[in-house]
């Protein structure tokens, strides 16, 4: 066939599929390129740019206050993870086991967070967390407690605050994941771990979880990233301080990377360079992630193995042969 | 911390119900479940309890937690700060147009993908799904000098149109195509003399309605409650979104704080009464992509 008569037979799936391409390279190719092109160069928006070679990486890698943001952005990441996995689990567990019902109520609760804006709710949170008047402080002090100062004082404790809120959004997002996938297990392997005698805990840990583990590595690659891009919550706790509050205890990343430019600052190359640090990093984790909870027992695993091994002997075969 | 111990003795007494308790798994399960439902509940609570506070019962101590009578004038303050329709519209025109443009986009993309065998079309979707893995962040700064260059700031066009590109719900319109649509519909539509725009439009497009509310969904609830963007995009008051709005009303010359949590109640309220209205779709279209059939 023709070029020709191929484009006239197939031009309308090529006209439907051609505005995502145009799109893609105006508004997602071309900024990602240009992003690293620019981040080799100093450059304030107006005036000439100025190649300055890997100046902008290693100014970002002396700068302490960069590290202040990786290490907010990390444990705020990392701890919250803790509640919002084994919390997300153990509550799918518990509605998909036949002793309680209402499962669409619960559902539909834990889900609340997830659709409603997080600068309203980051308001008030501000207002629970307060010192003086919040409702939190509050329960303390009926505890017996004394008054915890959240937001204020040395700063610490912001990012407690952070993961408060980060775990509240989304548990119930990780939980409804899990849910379904627990629904989607055939009831046969249930009833089979039923007659054979096995208790709750060993169907959660022998059935439930080796089964979930790929909506598992999937909702923890989706956090990834959105522990990278962790702004509006930590941002809103802070009064929209740009620095994070007190003492930078609320300083994510994304808050540094966007007072570099363009709010702020207007040092456009080393908010690019900044830019393509953190990319590298949720790449890199996310790779691990994958790469870590892969089986090395799993059938699948040691055929796509093997054959990868061929293909590479049968290169290098192909190789020895052409040198020869 | 006494709340953790708290939270740490109640955890303590369910286990010991559980145990002894004739029936007690099911009673401490049920605990666990309402404990955690009223926690998620608590800061929707206390926003509408807020609302109906001046800004002075707001800073008293102990907290007021049942509702107030300031509601009246909490109004009139807000309606004097901000201008709450106009975001509500700006918020409307960002988020409908984005979602429209999308819908439409995709599902041609997706139908395209699934049903016409074209040369290239491996290839183009390779590209398509390695698209996917690149997070925006990388862009970000380039992204807000076009928009400068364009001089699209201030604009709703900025918000609407770059993210039209959706390399996601092409797939997701794939995926739904290659189930749902059978070959024969689209042969016997053909013979019938149907032009492909019309095929698409009076026989596919019916059929692809679920996927269209997941998806626009999902997009929906995105869009509506996305702040980085628009904080870079939309500066000046008159295109300001919901978040943008209330971000706007916490000033360094004392923040009506009554006023700021009826704004955030006005905000919240339209999309969790549309949640709470069809919360199976809601769920199904914002864990799309999780659960692959």
């Amino acid at each position: 066939m023709s070029f020709k008569e191929t484009w006239k037979k197939y031009k309308v799936a090529y006209v439907y599929i051609a505005p995502f391409y145009i799109l893609f390279a105006i508004f997602g190719l071309f900024p990602i390129v240009y992003g690293f092109f620019l981040s080799f160069f100093r450059w304030d928006g107006l005036s000439a740019m100025h190649f300055v070679g890997l100046t902008n990486y290693i100014n970002v890698f002396k700068d302490p206050l960069f590290w202040t943001a990786l290490k907010n952005t990390l444990v705020i990441g990392i701890i919250a993870h803790i509640p919002i996995l084994l919390g997300g689990l153990a509550l799918a567990f518990i509605l998909n086991s036949k002793l309680v019902h209402g499962e669409n109520i619960f559902k539909t609760i834990y889900f609340m967070p997830m659709v409603t804006s997080s600068v309203a709710i980051s308001i008030v949170f501000q207002q629970m967390f307060g010192n003086n008047y919040g409702v939190i402080n509050w329960f303390e002090t009926l505890l017996g407690g004394d008054k915890i100062n959240w937001l204020g004082g040395d700063g610490s404790l912001i990012k407690a605050a952070v993961i408060v809120m980060f775990a509240w959004k989304w548990v119930g997002w990780n939980m409804v994941i899990y849910l379904a996938g627990m629904q989607g297990i055939s009831n046969d392997i249930y009833e089979a771990a039923e007659i054979d005698g096995a208790t709750q805990p060993q169907v959660m840990f022998r059935i439930c979880i080796p089964l979930l583990k790929p909506i598992i590595i999937f909702t923890m690659v989706q956090s990834t990233i959105g522990m990278f891009n962790l702004f509006t919550e930590p941002f809103m706790l802070t009064n929209q301080n740009w620095q994070g509050g007190i003492n930078n205890g609320g300083l994510t990343l994304m808050i540094y990377l966007l007072n570099k430019a363009p709010q702020g600052g207007n040092l456009y190359g080393y908010a690019s360079s900044v830019a393509y640090i953190i990319t590298l990093m949720i790449v890199a984790i996310s790779t691990a992630i994958n790469k870590a909870s892969q089986d090395k027992s799993d059938p699948d695993y040691i055929q796509s193995e093997a054959e990868k091994r061929q293909r590479r002997e049968q290169r290098k075969q192909a190789k020895q042969q052409r040198r020869a | 911390m006494r709340l953790l111990l708290f939270f740490l003795l109640i955890a303590a007494i369910l286990v010991l119900i559980a145990r002894f308790v004739p029936k007690g798994k099911t009673i401490s399960l049920y605990a666990v479940l309402i404990v955690i439902a009223v926690i998620m509940l608590l800061p929707f609570y206390m926003m509408f309890i807020m609302s109906t506070h001046s800004t002075a019962e707001i800073f008293s101590f102990p907290p007021y937690v049942t509702f107030g009578d300031k509601l009246i004038q909490n109004f009139k303050s807000m309606n004097e700060s901000v201008n709450f329709l106009r975001s509500f519209r700006n918020s409307c025109i960002v988020t409908f147009g984005n979602v429209a443009l999308v819908l439409f986009f995709c599902s041609i993309g997706g139908y395209a993908f699934s049903v016409y065998n074209f040369p290239g079309r491996e290839p183009l979707f390779a590209i398509l799904l390695a698209t996917m893995m690149i997070p925006s962040t990388a862009g970000i700064i380039p992204w807000y000098i076009m928009m400068s260059k364009f001089s699209w700031v201030n604009t709703f066009r900025a918000l609407i149109i770059p993210n039209c590109a959706n390399a996601f719900g092409i797939y997701w319109f794939r995926q739904y195509c290659k189930n749902n649509v059978p070959t024969t519909l689209i042969e016997a539509a053909r013979l019938d003399g149907c032009s492909e725009w019309t095929i698409f439009f009076r026989v596919i497009a019916p059929i692809l309605l679920p996927a269209y509310a997941s998806l626009g969904i999902m997009q929906f609830v995105n869009v509506w409650n996305d702040f980085m963007q628009p904080m870079m995009i939309l500066k000046s008051p008159n295109v300001q979104t919901l978040p943008l709005m209330l971000r706007s009303m916490v000033s360094d010359r004392g923040t009506d704080y009554g006023a700021m949590m009826l704004a955030s109640t006005c905000a919240v309220l339209p999309i969790l009464i549309a949640f709470l209205s069809a919360s199976k779709y809601f769920m199904s279209g914002l864990t799309a992509g999780a659960v692959k059939e």
